[in-house]
């Protein structure tokens, strides 16, 4: 029968922590940069001239039917062949804002459709530039409208970044490969390293509804922001609160 | 074996999708048969299943695939036998794939009127009876779209194989790349190869999305 032993996992804390961290840093300047591409690209591929909608339309559609792995292997494996060279950070970075750039675009796309057209001539008969309309009238309600899915394909990434460990960035999922030669215990180092992703996924939901609330006026005025709450827990309220709600 | 990247390889590349998709058509089969029995009891009466349900999606969704496939690769080694890394690779492709159509189903169940469940259990309908000619088949025209959308997901992420050495078309470039020295070709054919797969089911989803008027809430 095998003996469960988590001694080397705690011997080890303090370097999975490490690893932690650095996914916490690439993920947050991936989330910063990928976003940032992404409201570009949602904009140009709607307002942008004919060629630069079709590039647009390419990239984005490129990057959503094919695995970031290969898209990884690409940028680290392929691009020195054709002069470009890249550290494995580097490449790794460079492949997370490329996806996350694409998808972002898509999401912050369907937030400005949603934005009613009204609001834009209303925004002309002010005499706002077509900048200005964008910056000041379509892009808060779209973002806003468009938060949650954002902020998951966020998380999603920053769960996506653990594949960076197969070009040898010492990330968390970096780190427990290399425990795992170290000490042999690799059931109980990928369960441990397991409940730390699903803790840093808990952080940074916390995070980004903070970043909503501090965002959005409306959210804090009409409380029309999300509940606080564990999604795990809701159900199980009903106990504690007598069957109130559900 | 060859020196060079040609019709050789793009063979040998499209001989190894067949197991990217045989691992897609598993773990989608698989994973639907666990995400419906997750999606019931998330949207069951039960509260204490609830948060259970509720639990597993909130862990597996926390989870990156590549953590989910060492922990099965390793955990089924636990019982002693050698594992077959389709093997590892279907259980964790399986939990991951359950976990999300789970999500995405009690969605599409939570989204029929409440009225309904109410006017058919005022027509004396058990539970089970208005799930089944009720709420279910409303919620599945609903569902069509984003489980396709989702389908498309599941192929990418079982290039998440290749590290654990299961030959399938990921692998299968790694290993051309490393024979032919031309890694830029290998792997623009491979994501090729995935693009073809993949954009039809995307396109596909879409339209379902457009045809039943029924837009992913976002």
């Amino acid at each position: 029968m095998y003996q469960f032993n988590f001694a080397p996992v705690i011997h080890y804390l303090p370097k999975l922590l490490a690893g932690a961290l650095l996914t916490l840093t690439i993920s947050s300047v991936a989330i910063a940069l990928g976003f940032a591409l992404g409201v570009t690209c949602a904009v140009l591929r709607d307002n942008g001239p004919s060629p630069v909608r079709m590039l647009v339309s390419i990239y984005v559609e490129a990057v959503r039917n094919t695995p970031f792995l290969v898209q990884l292997f690409i940028v680290y494996f392929a691009l020195p062949t054709v002069g470009i060279k890249l550290t494995a950070v580097e490449a790794g970075l460079v492949a997370m804002v490329a996806n996350l750039g694409a998808y972002a675009a898509e999401i912050v796309r369907a937030g400005m459709e949603a934005v009613h057209r009204l609001q834009l001539e209303a925004g002309a008969a002010l005499g706002m530039s077509r900048l200005q309309i964008l910056r000041h009238v379509v892009l808060p309600p779209a973002i806003e409208a468009v938060y949650p899915s954002l902020t998951s394909q966020f998380i999603l990434m920053m769960l996506a970044s653990s594949l960076l460990s197969a070009i040898s960035v010492g990330e968390l999922t970096g780190v427990a490969q290399l425990l795992d030669s170290l000490t042999f215990r690799s059931f109980e180092i990928y369960a441990a390293v397991g409940v730390l992703y699903v803790l840093i996924t808990l952080l940074m939901k916390a995070a980004f509804q903070g970043i909503g609330y501090a965002s959005f006026k409306r959210w804090r005025r009409l409380r029309t922001g999300p509940a606080w709450s564990f999604a795990p827990l809701k159900p199980l309220r009903r106990l504690w609160t007598n069957g109130r709600d559900a | 074996m060859f020196g060079q990247f040609g019709w050789h390889a793009i063979t040998l590349l499209l001989l190894a999708a067949r197991w990217t998709v045989l691992l897609s058509a598993l773990a989608f089969a698989l994973g639907g048969a666990a995400g419906f029995v997750v999606a019931l009891l998330r949207t069951g009466r039960s509260p204490v299943l609830r948060g259970l349900s509720a639990t597993y999606i909130e862990v597996v969704q926390g989870t990156p695939v590549l953590i989910l496939l060492f922990v099965a690769y390793f955990g089924v080694a636990l019982v002693g036998i050698d594992v077959p890394p389709l093997l590892a690779a279907s259980i964790a492709l399986t939990v991951f794939s359950s976990a999300y159509l789970g999500e995405i189903w009690r969605g599409c169940i939570d989204s029929i009127p409440r009225a309904q469940w109410e006017a058919s259990e005022s027509l004396a309908m058990t539970r089970w009876q208005q799930l089944r000619h009720i709420i279910l088949p409303q919620a599945f025209r609903i569902s069509l779209p984003p489980t396709v959308g989702f389908l498309v997901q599941l192929i990418k992420n079982t290039s998440v194989a290749s590290l654990i050495s299961m030959v399938e078309l990921t692998r299968e470039g790694q290993l051309i790349a490393n024979a032919t020295f031309r890694p830029l070709s290998t792997f623009v054919a491979v994501a090729l190869i995935y693009f073809v797969l993949c954009f039809p089911l995307s396109k596909f989803s879409q339209t379902l999305e457009r045809r039943l008027h029924v837009g992913r809430q976002s």
